[in-house]
């Protein structure tokens, strides 16, 4: 896990991207970069060369959850870590995100150590592969 | 909700006219009394036209006050209108309720991450006093670093109360910055009365469409109706406690995703 590794955080409310960046910076994160919606991520992970996208689920252009969908079926993105920071807490969304490949999935409120964990976790995983 | 109107009436009395011609009727085909029994159901079927007319008409009087009801400034000419309709007024208030959140949470973290560094310095320059401090106690000091130390220290012990003073007056602002709770909670009980109002008004208008239904026989077909997507996003649940199929925290979204293997 390279803490230079250039991230993509998306969320339609800025002070959600700006507590997720922040918290990325306390742990050693600082390459990181912001949209707005799934729509206007999509052209940034297309040319941007991310090693993780952190993602919303509920977002008006294009949801998380299709975001995660349009990435998988991407030939150059499929293999992306991708996280869900969400509110949304239905069980069938749950197990419908980790069907459609999702790596982690964090339910808001959370902590800055459920999201350390959780990264961890995720490249842990994708070392051992 | 119960509809008061003089057209509750109106179809008992049809209904009434329905029962007795309807007995009548019978009567009149076992008789083989053919013209007489097809009169009636002339008299039927006028009776059922006017019931009708009468109530299309009051159903419309009544829609119309329904849609007035909303408060829906629905005049095509005029663009600017003094009174702002209730709705427009609505999503403004709303929007206003995101805008102060939104402010408010950035004004918090502004403070946040000016006070994080000067915490941060006092805990190094301490650590760092720390270490000399213990040097002077193993007699490890020399006499121009000793009276280094009377400076270092008095430096430290200035810089602490500046600093301190520093989180003290974020701290507050923090506090105050906290104060717009009590606006936004102002502003969304007017927006929950508003919404009360609009579903009164609608269950009215549910009331009368099924009114219609029963005055005119039509029968809806429910087949095409879109089931809605279990895994459509609802966003923060704020019931969970009366919800089954949400989980209630990080440790349940583990367990979950662990037990089917992911």
């Amino acid at each position: 896990m390279d803490k230079n590794m250039k991230i993509l955080i998306v969320d339609d409310f800025s002070t959600m991207r700006r507590i997720v960046k922040n918290l990325l910076r306390d742990l050693g994160f600082t390459n990181t970069h912001e949209a707005d919606d799934g729509l206007t991520a999509i052209p940034l992970l297309e040319t941007g060369n991310f090693d993780f996208l952190v993602t919303d689920w509920n977002m008006p252009g294009m949801t998380g959850f299709d975001l995660l969908k349009t990435c998988r079926a991407d030939p150059k993105l499929k293999d992306l870590p991708i996280l869900m920071v969400t509110a949304e807490a239905k069980r069938e969304q749950i197990v419908a995100a980790a069907q459609a490949g999702v790596n982690g999935y964090i339910v808001k409120p959370f902590t800055a150590a459920v999201l350390k964990e959780k990264i961890e976790k995720i490249f842990e995983r994708i070392e051992q592969q | 909700m119960a509809l008061k109107s003089p057209g509750g009436q109106q179809t008992t009395e049809f209904e009434q006219i329905l029962k007795e011609s309807t007995s009548e009727l019978m009567e009149k085909v076992e008789n083989g009394n053919l013209s007489d029994a097809v009169n009636l159901i002339q008299r039927i079927n006028d009776e059922r036209n006017r019931n009708l007319y009468l109530e299309v008409g009051r159903l419309t009087r009544a829609l119309h006050d329904a849609i007035t009801n909303f408060h829906i400034d629905v005049g095509a000419g005029n663009p600017v209108s003094e009174e702002m309709s209730q709705m427009a007024n609505a999503t403004d208030r709303l929007n206003y309720v995101i805008k102060m959140t939104q402010d408010a949470a950035n004004q918090t973290m502004d403070k946040v991450d000016e006070s994080a560094p000067v915490a941060e310095h006092l805990r190094e320059q301490a650590t760092s006093l720390r270490q000399d401090w213990a040097r002077l106690v193993r007699r490890e000091m020399k006499p121009d670093e000793f009276r280094d130390l009377y400076r270092k220290i008095d430096d430290f012990l200035k810089e602490t109360e500046d600093q301190a003073g520093t989180l003290s007056s974020n701290f507050n602002d923090i506090l105050l910055a906290q104060g717009y709770q009590d606006l936004t909670g102002q502003v969304l009980i007017k927006v929950i009365t508003l919404v009360q109002e609009i579903e009164e008004n609608l269950v009215n208008l549910v009331c009368m469409a099924g009114q219609v239904d029963q005055i005119t026989g039509i029968q809806h077909d429910t087949s095409d109706r879109v089931a809605e997507e279990a895994h459509a996003p609802e966003g923060p649940i704020v019931n969970a406690e009366q919800r089954k199929d949400v989980v209630s925290g990080q440790d349940e979204v583990d367990d979950l995703l662990s037990s089917l293997g992911f």
